[in-house]
């Protein structure tokens, strides 16, 4: 029995179909059956990011209303085959699933699959309700600002509410130079603030922009640091120990007197 | 915290630091969604609490939640009807 995992933000932008797309490929290229769901219905992107987008024929409103069988609707990756995507519906909205149709449909999937990745559209309403229904666990995602890391309060909150306990944190498009300047929040803060235990952090990285435009998620090159940081998330998830790379730029000298006096920064 | 950079006078300026006191306080609003009924019953307990050392107006006493830029607070107004010249012992 596998297990499905919610990539939820509440605030649009801040990477979620990124991560989705970049978590379940990687956790593909170590051998296991993953399986992803864009939720995000009216707003398709997972097939794009992925470079799927021309495979489509059904897709998951066609699933829960019973047009075609859920294996018809399942689309192959092209580099693994043991990856595969459910597409969001383009020209429904999001009240064309419902959260029963949703909980039945991830059952069904985990029964098949190992991980069930599921992409939430931004927003607390009925398309988050849609996407967490038969989520076993959740991965919220937020960007080293006050807005993404209200909004990631506010959906940690309303997890919870909906037993979604110890939801795990990613936070992407971290500039480790803006950190070091003093103009951007670091790590630490933010799993202060929020409370959560980080699974993640990942860095701005061009690449991303790269392997969207080839749609080749960032964790097929191995030289990106943003797909290394996606690929020990995934290790994480199927629980690796594995320690977080150091995102830290040169320090310099008043760094290492810093460092030799004990004083964290 | 960076002591050095607080020695040279700058750490309150950094954006950082600006960002995560705005994110702290918007944070305390937005958790401080506190119920109607768990008002009330916070009400009761000061109330019961404060009798023991004064006659008060129940009817009259108000808790609310005041929140400005820089704070959120409980705020309680309680009319004092008598005080007892007695305390209670503790
Ligand atoms: N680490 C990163 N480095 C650079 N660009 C990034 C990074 N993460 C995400 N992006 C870019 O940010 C944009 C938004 O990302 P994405 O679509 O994954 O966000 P989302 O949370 O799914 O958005 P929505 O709420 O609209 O569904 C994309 O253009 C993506 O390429
Ligand atoms: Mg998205």
């Amino acid at each position: 029995m596998g297990e499905v995992i919610v990539i939820t933000s509440g605030k649009g932008g801040v990477g979620k179909t990124t991560t989705s797309a970049n978590i379940g490929t990687a956790l593909a290229s170590m051998g296991e059956k993953v399986v992803l769901i864009d939720t995000d219905i009216g707003l398709r992107n997972l097939d794009v990011v992925l470079g799927l987008e021309n495979r489509i024929v059904y897709d998951l409103v066609d699933v829960t209303n019973g047009n075609c069988r859920l294996k018809q609707a399942l689309i192959r990756d092209k580099r693994f085959d043991n990856l595969a995507l459910l597409p969001a519906a383009q020209t429904k909205d999001k009240t064309a699933v419902n959260v029963d149709q949703m909980k039945i449909l991830c059952d069904q999937l985990k029964e098949e699959f190992d991980y069930v990745i599921v992409d939430c559209p931004a927003g607390i309403e009925q398309g988050f309700k849609n996407a967490i229904a038969g989520a076993d666990k959740a991965i919220v995602v937020t960007t080293p600002e006050v807005a993404a890391v209200r909004d990631a309060d506010r959906i940690i909150g309303l997890l919870e509410a909906a037993e979604l306990r110890n939801p795990k944190l990613i936070i992407n498009r971290i500039r480790p130079l803006m950190v070091k300047k003093g103009d951007m929040m670091d790590i630490n803060d933010m799993i202060d603030i929020l409370a959560v235990e980080l699974i993640g952090v990942v860095p701005e990285d061009e690449i991303i922009v790269v392997s969207t435009n080839r749609g080749e998620p960032a964790v097929l090159d191995a030289h990106s640091q943003a797909g290394q940081a996606y690929r020990n998330i995934a290790k994480r998830i199927t629980g690796e120990d594995v320690p977080f790379i150091n995102l830290e730029v040169d320090e310099g000298i008043f760094g290492k007197v810093k460092k030799m006096f004990g004083i964290k920064s | 915290m960076d002591l050095f950079g607080r020695i040279m006078g700058r750490e309150a300026s950094l954006s950082k630091n600006i960002a995560k006191e705005r994110l702290r306080l918007v944070l305390v609003h937005d958790r401080s969604n506190i119920s109607p009924q768990l008002l009330e019953s916070l009400k009761e307990d000061i109330i019961k609490v404060i009798s023991n050392y004064m006659d008060i107006d129940r009817k009259g006493t108000e808790i609310t939640l005041n929140s400005d830029d820089q704070s959120v607070a409980l705020v309680a107004s309680i009319p004092i009807i008598k005080i007892n010249r007695v305390y209670p012992q503790r």
